[in-house]
């Protein structure tokens, strides 16, 4: 599948600030045999006064930008072709539950891809005795570890209402759940807080998702809005796999992923920092676009 | 019970003096005979009479009280302050035991280097199997950004402390290693100004190795490290996340003791990857900081988001190498107790050698042996998280005791996150009791602070200095959670140590290091605090005034209605005054607020001013609480202004006539002038009632002045030349605007190619206005238009220099 996706991110300050800080992670990493990104352009106006890419620990793109002098708003537009392929169909060789703490105790491997990253409890995904004696609940006892996935995501999904006010960037994962109500990142939050609890290697992923046109209409443009879903490591033969808790499916064709980490704070779309009295504001559209064949000769011709 | 059958026991002092068996102790050697390095010490207190020692320990106390150390619970509430407990007995040591001490450190030292170098680099420590991955990849002290950063100058650890105890055979052991930011050295510092009081005498005094040398070679790194190969001056300095600390003293008396400029994340801006302070002549590029500042901390965009006390972009400045950090960012994961179950091993494994001095015995339960061991031995061990970076007896440790019921079960449940530790037994040492029968010399348990300084020839050490002293009679290492006293440590030669070096810097140093930090580099933050501090003290001086002069009324007029007080509780009452109450709150928060601006600039005025503002508020709320309207208010309040002056006087005359003089000379003469304007504005405005010139006068400081310029009664015209044209008059807006010019004047950037800076632009008119015009002239209206005039002055100070 091919998509064109644009993002559109205004902050406006209600004074000038001065020395805003903003790392980005919003440029998808390559993935290989899933996604592959071309075409790519990232404008941020009014134009920084430094801006440098690199790489974090876990892999994931990441724009600095800096002003030093004052600014009322930052807009950030991001443009990119994605090629994303169809995941493999994989043989469910899952390890057990029962086998999976000695798996992981006799792992070694503490590279950036290691499940051990993504085992302990975190700020924004802290395990806790309520969350976990849920999942507990929804396991089947003898299965799989891909199994408790599945279950865990699906149980969360039919408990949890989603509400757009329910919840905020700042809400804990803790919060959510005793609400049983919230958005993408604390279905997200939630979910990773109860695969931790039951001993399953899980992390957040920040991304784009294609919305289904309703029949008979097109696609409505710009409600879509930047996504989150989870990744958890199932045991050494089918490694991670990524499950959205919000839409109760296995993230597929329809996901693009930006990037990975332990829980929302490594791998925020915007983290920032400013000087200043004021507060700021923030819009966001998406659009993550099918590229029909007309639609790629025009993008053809534009290049 | 031993009986004190030992020799030497023979003093009273010494008579309750009874180690316990089994227990090593620093005065008395395993067969009873009292260590040779303590003799001569004990033979000098023994003769002298309990009110002699009692004096000798008073004025140790009382210098420590004068210097203002204190510690402090984490609180914003400035007067919250304990006094430091220090023991009246130091603990002695004998130069050769200290000597293998600091061997057995430096390989430590060393060792905690390369496991600091391969877990931010290639982690074979973890894929070779050494160190359980989990213990670093869920760590909260591993910083993933500093993966694969090399640090400035090559090296991740410069500045170390080790918590050591003597165990029972008479061995040192290392009960913990500090790596993040550890803190006591500036207490040693104190320990030792105090003990010198306490005992003066030649010994121990003479011959007390000193400690100054550890700062001077410790202040050599830190100045090679900021500066080595750079074409341009890099600034360095000591970065404390703020008062509200417990640390804070510490922080200011160490960065005035090496001549550091203190700074908190706001002074500190990050352009282009290189870190830069905000000085009152803009950025200058910073090549150090010596952090006391958890890492998690110190930048909110690449650690904790919510961190108020960080450096945005630190992480920048860290990542293009152009900023060194004491100690390296990550370096707190070095603290955790879990690794000292795999240390002796991995020296093994890196070095090809064994520690030369053993760490606590650890057991890390995510091995199923060692889970076993601690489950059958869950008595003799201490049960703490694996991850806890706590010292065991620090008094907020999470470290319990495996006799506790619940452990048992959490053995089964969290073994992995859990570690056991032997319950070490730490030696004794003589402590100072007051007993219903005198006073007695007692032994308590005790841990000493080992400090270690990366230089360029290796690690030196701290030649003592920090003992922390438990409860008596409970030598475990967990009693010392119940909290005690801290001791100095001396380091005994038996020859006498030559008078040290002093540690202020040699000429050539003081060019190139004191020049910068004081006069290159007076953070904006430091000096807008300052700025502030001179405007609220002047704003509290005239409320007081004010107060004074309408209680003295109230306390002389009869009527119900007089219409004069009225006109200064209206005056009054747009401030946040309310004239009903005696003592307003309104009055108590300038004042609070000329503190909190003070105490962010503590290290840059003396102890005594300090007292006399912190005096100041006590005596206000002391004075709010009892203080009568009419004749007592105003008694009150000229108590107040009495000490106000005091305080004023005391900055004024100690000062170093540097920047920061300056600019809080500047805050006042500004606030003075646009007060005095609103005074006349107010109190001469030819509407206001009957007796209002008066007020103004007394207000103003200026009868007795105007008694003898003027022979008549005061009119307007009389009280506005005094008030506002009058040069002569220090309580006049001329004078106080011609102070602002001439200070103005000698800031950085004032005048550009001879012409005068837009400071003194601005001020020129004014000047002028009151130079030849004529009080008839200076309307009610003329002075609110001055006073605008002189709010736009302020304006352009603070756009110039303070931010």
């Amino acid at each position: 599948m091919l998509y064109d996706v644009t993002l559109n991110i205004n902050y406006t300050y209600s004074q000038p600030t001065d020395q805003t800080r903003n790392l980005l992670r919003l440029l998808p990493r390559d993935i290989a045999d899933v996604q592959r990104i071309e075409d790519w352009s990232l404008t941020l106006t009014s134009p920084p006064s430094e801006q440098s890419d690199f790489t974090d620990y876990f892999g994931n793109n990441v724009t600095s930008a800096v002003w030093h002098r004052p600014v009322e708003e930052v807009k950030i537009a991001l443009s990119f072709r994605v090629h994303r392929h169809a995941d493999a169909p994989r043989l469910s060789l899952a390890t057990s539950m029962r086998r999976l703490p000695a798996v992981l105790s006799a792992n070694r491997d503490a590279t950036p891809q290691s499940p051990l990253h993504f085992t302990a409890t975190t700020r924004r995904a802290p395990v806790n005795y309520e969350m976990t004696a849920f999942a507990r609940d929804h396991i089947r006892p003898g299965g799989t570890a891909l199994d408790a996935v599945r279950a865990i995501g699906a149980a969360i999904h039919s408990e949890m209402t989603y509400a757009v006010d329910a919840t905020d960037v700042d809400t804990e994962a803790s919060d959510a759940f005793a609400a049983r109500a919230g958005v993408c990142q604390d279905f997200s939050h939630i979910m990773i807080a109860c695969l931790r609890g039951v001993g399953i290697p899980a992390g957040y992923v920040s991304g784009f998702l294609r919305t289904y046109p309703l029949p008979g209409q097109d696609r409505l443009i710009g409600v879509d809005a930047m996504h989150a879903w989870v990744r958890a490591w199932v045991g050494p033969e089918l490694g991670w796999v990524e499950f959205d808790p919000t839409n109760n499916q296995v993230a597929g064709i329809d996901y693009i992923a930006i990037g990975y980490g332990r829980d929302y704070d490594d791998i925020a779309p915007v983290r920032g920092s400013m000087r200043g009295a004021g507060t700021s504001t923030s819009e966001q559209s998406v659009d993550v676009a099918v590229v029909t064949p007309l639609s790629s000769r025009k993008a053809s011709r534009r290049d | 019970m031993d009986t004190p059958t030992r020799s030497g026991a023979k003093s009273p002092l010494l008579e309750a003096y009874a180690p316990t068996d089994g227990v090593a102790d620093e005065l008395f050697d395993r067969d009873g005979a009292m260590r040779p390095v303590w003799k001569p010490f004990i033979e000098m207190l023994s003769a002298l009479p309990e009110n002699a020692l009692r004096a000798k320990f008073e004025r140790g106390r009382q210098y420590l009280r004068d210097a203002g150390v204190y510690f402090r619970q984490y609180s914003e509430d400035p007067l919250n302050e304990r006094d430091w407990p220090l023991s009246n007995l130091p603990v002695l040591l004998h130069e050769t035991e200290w000597a293998d001490i600091c061997a057995g450190l430096s390989q430590r030292a060393d060792l905690l280097e390369m496991v600091m170098a391969d877990l931010y680099g290639p982690a074979r420590l973890l894929s070779e199997g050494h160190l359980p991955p989990r213990l670093v990849t869920e760590n909260a002290h591993w910083k993933r950004p500093m993966v694969g950063v090399e640090p400035r100058g090559g090296h991740y650890l410069h500045y170390l402390a080790f918590e050591i105890g003597r165990s029972p055979d008479g061995s040192w052991l290392v009960l913990g290693d500090r790596t993040q930011a550890p803190s006591g050295a500036g207490f040693a510092l104190e320990n030792r100004m105090a003990m010198r009081r306490v005992f003066p005498e030649d010994y121990p005094n003479a011959h007390t190795l000193r400690l100054s040398g550890f700062f001077e070679a410790f202040r050599e790194t830190l100045h090679s490290l900021a500066t080595a190969n750079r074409s341009e001056p890099h600034a360095y300095g000591l970065l404390t996340p703020g008062r509200a600390n417990d640390g804070f003293f510490e922080h200011l008396y160490i960065a005035r003791y090496l001549g550091l400029l203190l700074l908190e994340g706001e002074d500190i801006v990050v352009q282009n990857g290189q870190a830069m302070v905000r000085t009152i002549e803009g950025p200058e590029p910073l090549g150090l900081l010596w952090r006391r500042i958890d890492a998690n901390f110190s930048d909110p965009l690449d650690f904790h988001p919510d961190s108020r006390i960080g450096v945005p972009g630190l992480m920048d400045a860290v990542r293009s190498g152009s900023l060194a950090m004491v100690n390296a960012l990550g370096s707190g994961v070095l603290e955790t107790r879990a690794l000292m179950a795999f240390l002796p091993r991995i020296s093994e494994v890196l070095t090809g050698r064994p520690l030369h001095m053993s760490n606590i015995a650890t057991w890390w339960c995510g091995d199923e042996a060692a889970r076993a061991f601690v489950r059958e031995n869950v008595h003799q061990l201490l049960i703490a998280p694996a991850m806890s970076v706590d010292l065991p007896f620090d008094s907020n440790s999470e470290t319990v005791r495996g006799v506790e019921p619940e452990i048992v079960q959490l053995l089964d449940h969290d073994a992995p996150d859990l570690i056991g530790q032997e319950a070490v037994t730490l030696s004794t040492t003589p402590t100072w009791r007051e007993t219903d029968k005198g006073p007695r010399v007692t032994p308590g348990p005790m841990t000493v602070r080992v400090f270690a300084a990366r230089t360029a020839k290796g690690w030196t050490f701290m030649q003592g200095g920090y003992a922390r002293i438990g409860p008596e009679g409970d030598a475990t290492a967990l009693a010392m959670q119940r909290g005690g006293s801290v001791a100095d440590v001396l380091i005994l030669s038996d020859d006498r140590v030559p008078d040290p070096k002093s540690v202020l810097p040699t000429p050539d140093v003081v060019g190139e290091h004191a020049a910068q930090t004081e006069a290159g580099a007076l953070p904006a933050r430091a000096a807008d605090n300052l700025f502030w501090l001179g405007r609220y003290i002047v704003r509290f001086e005239d409320v007081a005034r004010l107060l004074r002069a309408y209680h003295l009324r109230l306390a002389t007029s009869d009527r119900a209605d007089d219409k004069l007080l009225d006109y200064i509780a209206e005056d009054l009452a747009p401030l946040g005054i309310d004239v009903d109450q005696p003592v307003p709150d309104g009055l108590l928060n300038r004042l609070q607020a000329a503190h909190n601006c003070a105490a962010k600039v503590r290290d840059r005025f003396s102890t005594d001013g300090w007292y006399a503002l912190s005096d100041l508020i006590t005596t206000t709320r002391e004075m709010a609480a009892s203080a009568q309207p009419g004749d007592d208010a105003a008694r009150a309040m000229s108590v107040l202004l009495r000490k106000t002056a005091g305080f004023s006087g005391m900055v004024n005359d100690n000062m170093y006539r540097f920047f920061g003089w300056r600019f809080l000379t500047i805050g006042r003469a500004l606030e003075r002038a646009d007060s005095l304007a609103a005074v006349l504005e107010t109190y001469a405005d030819p509407e206001a009632p009957e007796g209002a010139l008066d007020i103004a006068l007394e207000v103003a400081d200026g009868r007795m002045a105007h008694r003898r310029r003027y022979a008549l009664g005061a009119t307007r015209e009389t009280v506005v030349d005094l008030l506002a044209h009058d040069a002569g008059n220090p309580r006049s807006v001329l004078y106080q605007v011609r102070e602002v010019q001439t200070l103005a004047e000698a800031l950085p950037g004032a005048a550009l190619s001879a012409r005068p800076g837009v400071l003194v632009r601005q001020l020129l008119p004014i000047r002028t206005q009151l130079e030849v015009g004529q009080p008839a002239d200076l309307t009610t209206q003329a002075l609110s238009v001055l006073r605008l005039a002189l709010s736009g002055m302020s304006d352009r100070l603070a756009e110039a220099h303070l931010r």
